[in-house]
C-alpha cells in the first residue's frame, strides 16, 4: 500500500520543517497558460461575502464579511461545523444558491468577472467548462434512470465539447477518474455501482470539461475511509495534471490539513481564520481554531479519562486498573455468531448473504469494546443481534450466564431493562411527539417504576447526568440540535439503570466539537455508574478515545482483536493497517 | 524552486477579530425560547396563512348554519304555496321561491345540515375503518398486507356511481333511506384510499429508529404502533382527510341528483338542485344557489386542506 501520492517535500514550505508533508504537486508549472491566467491573479477571490436566507421568521444571515481567495492550481480547503456556512459560500460561487437565497453584500471574483453581476446566462456557461462541482451524497446525485455514460454524455454536450467519437471520449473520462473497465461501466445504471464508485463518476463529470475551479463539497463524507482515501488520491492526481484548482469543503480539518495547501475554518458565518494549511494546525490563533483542534479526534489522542474521576494522580492509578479489569466478569459472551439473509432471486430461488459469519468476542463489566469496520462488514447486525432485536442464524450470545436463545416473554422483558441501545441518528431516535420529559419517562412508565412523582424526579436527575437543564423537560426533539438529542438518548437510555449500553454509531451523525463532550459524557457515565459498552463504529480516531478492547470485522468475520494500545501501535493484520492509515490527517505530524 | 517557495510565503494567516466572531458555548441549549411542538408549530405556521383564515371562517360559518338553522330563518320551507311557484325574491324571502314555491333561502340553510352530516360521518367512518386497515396492512405487512390490500382493490375498483346503485337495491337499504345510508354507501366505497395513505404513512414510520428505541425499552409491537407509530404517521391521512370531507359533500349531492342519495323528503343541497332542473330555463336562480352553497362549503374544505398540508409538510419544515 505504498500507493501513496503523498510526498515529503522539504522545499515545500515555509517553516523549511523536513517533517512537513503536502500534496505532491510538484510536477505543475509554475507559469500558468490559459489566457488572462497569471499565476498573480487569483482565480476566485471572495470579498466581504454576505448571503441571506428569507425565511418564514424573517431574513437568516447565513454568511457575514466572508473573504478567501483561490490562486490558479492551488487546493483550498473550507472546514467548519454543519451549518457554519462553508457550502453556502461554494455554492454561491457557482450561482446555485436556493431559491430563497441571495447574495446581499460582496463580490465574488472569478477570474476578474463578478459573479454576483453575471447573468444567469453567464453562469450557465461558466458551469461545468470553467468551474466544475463534484456534490456530496453520491447516492443521490446520479440520475437513477439514465446510464452513467448518458449523464457524462450530457455533461460534454451542454458544454459543447462533445468530439465525434463521443462514446470513446466517455470512456476515456471514466477511464480518467479511476473507473476501471470504463467503456462497459459507461453502459451501466448508477444502482449498479457502489457508493466509491458513483463518486469517481461525479468526479468524472465534475472533471470532464477540465474546469480551472473544481467545486468538492464533502467529496467523500459518505465513503468508507479506505474508499475516501483512493478517492481522494486520485482527485488530487486528475486535478494536478489538470491544473486545476480546488475548492474542497469538509467538516474533518485533518483532511483539510492533509490536502490542501491553504484553509479557511468558517464558525458561524464567519470566516474565523485562514492560513496555510499546518500553520493553522500547529499554531492556531483563533479560539474557535483552537477548540477545533483540541478535540479532533486523531490517533494521537488517549482513552479519554473521567474527568469526574481524575482525582487520581499518579500514572499506575490514572491507567484503568487493571487487575480489576482482569478480575472482573465477562457480562457478555458471544460465540461462533453467524446471521445468514436470504436474498430473493427470480423464481422462487435464493441465494444465502452471511452478514455475520462466525465471531467471537467478550466483554467484561465495566469496560468498553469497540467494534470497527466498513460499510457492509456486519457491525450493526451483531448489534442488533446482541440487543435481541434479530434472531442469530448460529451461534449463542450469553448475557451474564444466560442464553439469550432461552428467554422467555418475561425474562426478554427484564433482559430490555439491563441492556439499552443508543442508535446512531439523533434525529431519527427520538419520537417527534413526545417531548423530552415523555421521551425519558417512557421506559420508566414501560417497566412500571415509581409513581408519577417519583418518576419526575428520575427524569429531572437523569437530565441533570447528561448535562441538559431541567427547563428542557417540556421541550421537542425539532427543537434541539443533534448532540442536545443525543444526550437525551442517553438519558433515556439510562432511565433504567442498565448494565450495558451498546452504541451503534452513537456519535457519528456529530461535529466534531459536539462529538468530544457527547465521548466525554460517556466516558464519566462510565466511571460513574459502571457501564459496560459495545461500541460500534467506523472510526478509529473515536475507538483509540473510548475503548479499551478492539474487534475489527471485515465482511462479517473478525480480523483482528486486541487491547486498543496493541492494535494501534502494532496493528497485525493488513486490513487494519489500511484503516488506520486512511484515517485523515494520520500521518500529519502535530506537535 | 525559489518561485514556489515564495508562492506558499504568500498565504498570510488571517485571524478573525474575536469581537465580531464571538465564541459561544458548544451546543447550547436556547433557554429562553418556548417550548414548540410539531402541532403547536404547525398552528404557528398555519394561523398566518389568509388561505387557511379564509377557509377556516367560511367552514365556520356553515358549521353554525348546520347546527343553529334558526339563527338564520324562521320561514318553514316545507310551507310551499304553489301560488308562489317561480316567483322571485319578495319581502322575507331574499331569494325568491322554487317551482313548488317554497323558500329557496330557508331551503339552502336547511339543507346544510344534511350534505354536512353526510360529509362528516363519511370522513369519520373512512378514517375509522381505512385507518385501521391500512396501519394494521403497513405495520405487520407480510400476509395480512397482502390480504387487505386486495379487498382493499375490490372495493377501489367498484365505481361510485354503480355501486351506490347496486347497494341501494339491498332489501334493507331500500327500506330505510337516509342519511345514515348514504354514509354508509359512501364509507363502503371510500375506505380504500385512506387505507392506502395510511399503510403508506406507517410503513415509513415503522422502521425508524426511535420504534426500534420504543422496542428494546421493552414496549411490546402493537403498543409502540399506537403510541409511536401512528401519531406520527397522521399529517397525510388529515390532509386527505379535510380535502375527502369536501368531496364527500359532493358525492353526496351526485348521489342524490341521481335519485340514489338522500331520500327526496330529506332537504339537501343535492335534492334541491335535482329539483331545480325542471325549472333551469326559467328560474335557474333554484339552481345557482343550492349549488353556490355546496360549491363554497366543498372548496373551503379543499382549502383548508391545502393550508393543512403546507403547514404540515415535514420537508417545508426545517429539522
Amino acid at each position: 500500500m505504498s500507493t501513496d501520492k503523498i510526498s515529503i517535500d522539504p522545499t515545500g514550505t515555509s517553516d523549511g520543517g523536513t517533517d512537513s508533508i503536502r500534496l505532491d504537486k510538484a510536477a505543475r508549472p509554475v507559469s500558468i497558460t490559459e489566457a488572462g491566467g497569471d499565476e498573480r491573479l487569483p482565480l476566485l477571490e471572495i470579498r466581504d461575502l454576505a448571503i441571506t436566507f428569507s425565511t418564514g421568521s424573517g431574513d437568516v444571515h447565513a454568511v457575514r464579511n466572508a473573504n478567501l481567495t483561490v490562486m490558479p492550481a492551488e487546493t483550498v480547503a473550507i472546514v467548519g461545523e454543519s451549518g457554519s456556512g462553508k457550502s453556502t459560500t461554494a455554492l454561491a460561487a457557482i450561482g446555485l444558491l436556493p431559491s430563497n437565497g441571495r447574495v446581499s453584500g460582496g463580490q465574488i471574483m472569478f477570474d476578474g468577472e463578478d459573479l454576483t453581476r453575471a447573468g444567469g446566462k453567464r453562469i450557465v456557461e461558466l458551469r461545468g467548462r470553467s468551474i466544475g462541482m463534484v456534490p456530496q451524497d453520491p447516492m443521490s446525485n446520479l440520475n437513477p434512470v439514465w446510464k452513467i455514460g448518458y449523464q457524462v454524455k450530457e455533461t460534454l454536450k451542454a458544454n459543447n465539447l462533445a468530439r465525434k467519437d463521443i462514446n470513446k471520449q466517455v470512456a476515456e473520462v471514466l477511464a480518467d477518474a479511476g473507473l476501471p473497465d470504463a467503456a462497459r461501466r459507461a453502459k451501466q445504471y448508477p444502482h449498479e455501482f457502489s457508493g466509491g464508485m458513483r463518486q469517481r463518476a461525479l468526479i468524472a463529470i465534475g472533471l470532464s470539461c477540465s474546469p480551472r475551479l473544481l467545486i468538492a463539497d464533502e467529496p467523500t463524507s459518505a465513503l468508507d475511509v479506505t474508499v475516501q482515501r483512493q478517492i481522494l488520491d486520485h482527485l488530487a492526481t486528475m486535478t494536478s495534471e489538470l491544473n486545476t484548482a480546488v475548492l474542497l469543503i469538509t467538516h474533518d480539518l485533518g483532511l483539510a490539513a492533509e490536502r490542501a495547501e491553504k484553509v479557511v475554518v468558517m464558525y458561524k458565518g464567519q470566516v474565523v481564520e485562514s492560513g496555510p494549511a499546518l500553520d493553522i494546525l500547529r499554531n492556531p490563533q483563533h479560539p474557535y481554531t483552537q477548540r477545533l483542534v483540541a478535540s479532533a479526534p486523531s490517533l494521537a489522542s488517549r482513552r479519554i479519562q473521567s474527568t469526574r474521576a481524575a482525582g487520581k494522580e499518579s500514572p499506575e492509578e490514572l491507567a484503568p486498573d487493571t487487575a480489576a479489569v482482569a478480575k472482573a466478569e465477562d457480562v457478555i459472551q458471544v460465540r461462533n455468531l453467524s446471521k445468514i439473509y436470504k436474498l430473493r432471486g427470480g423464481l422462487g430461488k435464493s441465494t444465502d448473504f452471511k452478514a455475520v459469519d462466525d465471531v467471537s468476542f467478550d466483554i467484561k463489566r465495566g469496560t468498553t469494546l469497540a467494534v470497527v469496520g466498513e460499510s457492509g462488514s456486519g457491525k450493526s447486525t451483531v448489534a442488533k443481534m446482541v440487543l435481541n432485536l434479530e434472531k442469530p442464524s448460529a451461534g449463542n450470545i450469553v448475557f451474564d450466564g444466560v442464553d439469550l436463545a432461552s428467554l422467555d416473554r418475561k425474562s426478554l422483558f427484564d433482559f430490555r431493562r439491563r441492556v439499552q441501545p443508543i442508535f446512531q441518528d439523533p434525529y431519527g431516535s427520538l419520537d417527534p411527539m413526545y417531548n423530552i420529559y415523555r421521551t425519558i419517562e417512557e421506559p420508566l412508565r414501560v417497566h412500571k417504576i415509581g409513581d408519577k412523582k417519583s418518576r419526575e424526579v428520575k427524569v429531572r436527575e437523569l437530565l441533570d447526568q447528561v448535562a441538559l437543564p431541567a427547563s428542557s423537560m417540556q421541550r421537542f426533539p425539532n427543537e434541539l440540535s443533534g448532540g442536545q438529542r443525543q444526550r437525551v438518548a442517553i438519558a433515556r437510555a439510562l432511565a433504567l439503570d442498565p448494565e450495558v449500553v451498546i452504541c451503534d454509531e452513537a456519535v457519528s451523525a456529530l461535529d466534531v466539537l459536539v462529538q468530544a463532550q457527547i465521548l466525554n459524557l460517556l466516558a464519566d457515565l462510565q466511571s460513574e455508574l459502571g457501564l459496560t459498552y459495545l461500541f460500534i463504529t467506523h472510526d478509529l480516531a473515536v475507538v483509540r478515545q473510548i475503548a479499551d478492547h478492539v474487534c475489527v470485522m471485515e465482511n462479517g468475520k473478525i480480523v483482528e482483536t486486541g487491547t486498543t494500545d496493541n492494535v494501534f501501535e502494532a496493528p497485525a493484520k493488513q486490513y487494519t493497517r489500511d484503516l488506520l492509515d486512511a484515517i485523515p490527517g494520520s500521518r500529519l505530524a502535530v506537535a | 524552486m525559489p518561485e514556489k517557495t515564495q508562492n506558499i510565503n504568500r498565504i498570510e494567516h488571517f485571524v478573525a477579530d474575536l469581537e465580531e466572531t464571538p465564541l459561544q458555548t458548544t451546543d447550547q441549549l436556547n433557554e429562553q425560547a418556548a417550548p414548540l411542538s410539531l402541532w403547536a408549530e404547525a398552528w404557528k405556521n398555519l394561523r398566518r396563512q389568509p388561505l387557511f383564515i379564509v377557509s377556516a371562517l367560511l367552514i365556520l360559518l356553515v358549521l353554525v348554519v348546520a347546527l343553529l338553522p334558526g339563527l338564520f330563518t324562521h320561514t318553514d320551507p316545507t310551507q310551499c304555496e304553489l301560488i308562489n311557484s317561480n316567483e322571485g325574491p319578495s319581502a322575507g324571502h331574499p331569494l325568491g321561491f322554487t317551482l313548488q314555491g317554497c323558500d329557496v333561502y330557508a331551503r339552502v340553510i336547511l339543507g346544510t345540515q344534511a350534505s354536512l352530516t353526510v360529509g362528516v360521518f363519511s370522513t369519520i367512518g373512512v378514517l375509522i375503518i381505512g385507518g385501521t386497515m391500512g396501519a394494521v396492512a403497513g405495520y405487520y405487512g407480510g400476509w395480512i398486507d397482502a390480504v387487505l390490500a386486495r379487498l382493499g382493490d375490490t372495493f377501489f375498483a367498484l365505481p361510485l356511481i354503480l355501486g351506490a346503485i347496486v347497494i341501494n337495491s339491498l332489501p334493507f337499504i331500500r327500506e330505510n333511506r337516509s342519511a345514515w345510508t348514504v354514509v354508509g354507501i359512501l364509507v363502503t366505497l371510500g375506505w380504500p384510499q385512506i387505507a392506502r395513505i395510511t399503510r403508506g404513512a406507517v410503513i415509513e414510520v415503522r422502521n425508524a429508529d426511535f420504534v426500534i428505541a420504543a422496542q428494546s425499552l421493552g414496549v411490546s409491537r402493537g403498543k409502540a404502533l399506537l403510541t409511536h407509530v401512528i401519531p406520527n404517521s397522521l399529517s397525510p391521512v388529515i390532509v386527505i382527510a379535510t380535502v375527502s370531507l369536501g368531496i364527500y359533500i359532493v358525492a353526496e349531492a351526485t348521489l342524490s341528483f341521481l335519485g340514489i342519495g338522500l331520500p327526496g323528503s330529506v332537504m339537501s343541497w343535492g335534492n334541491d338542485i335535482s329539483a331545480a332542473q325542471t325549472s333551469l330555463r326559467n328560474n335557474p336562480s333554484t339552481l345557482l344557489w343550492p349549488a353556490l352553497a355546496l360549491s363554497i362549503t366543498v372548496l373551503s374544505f379543499i382549502m383548508l386542506g391545502d393550508a393543512v398540508r403546507d403547514a404540515l409538510d415535514p420537508k417545508a419544515r426545517k429539522r
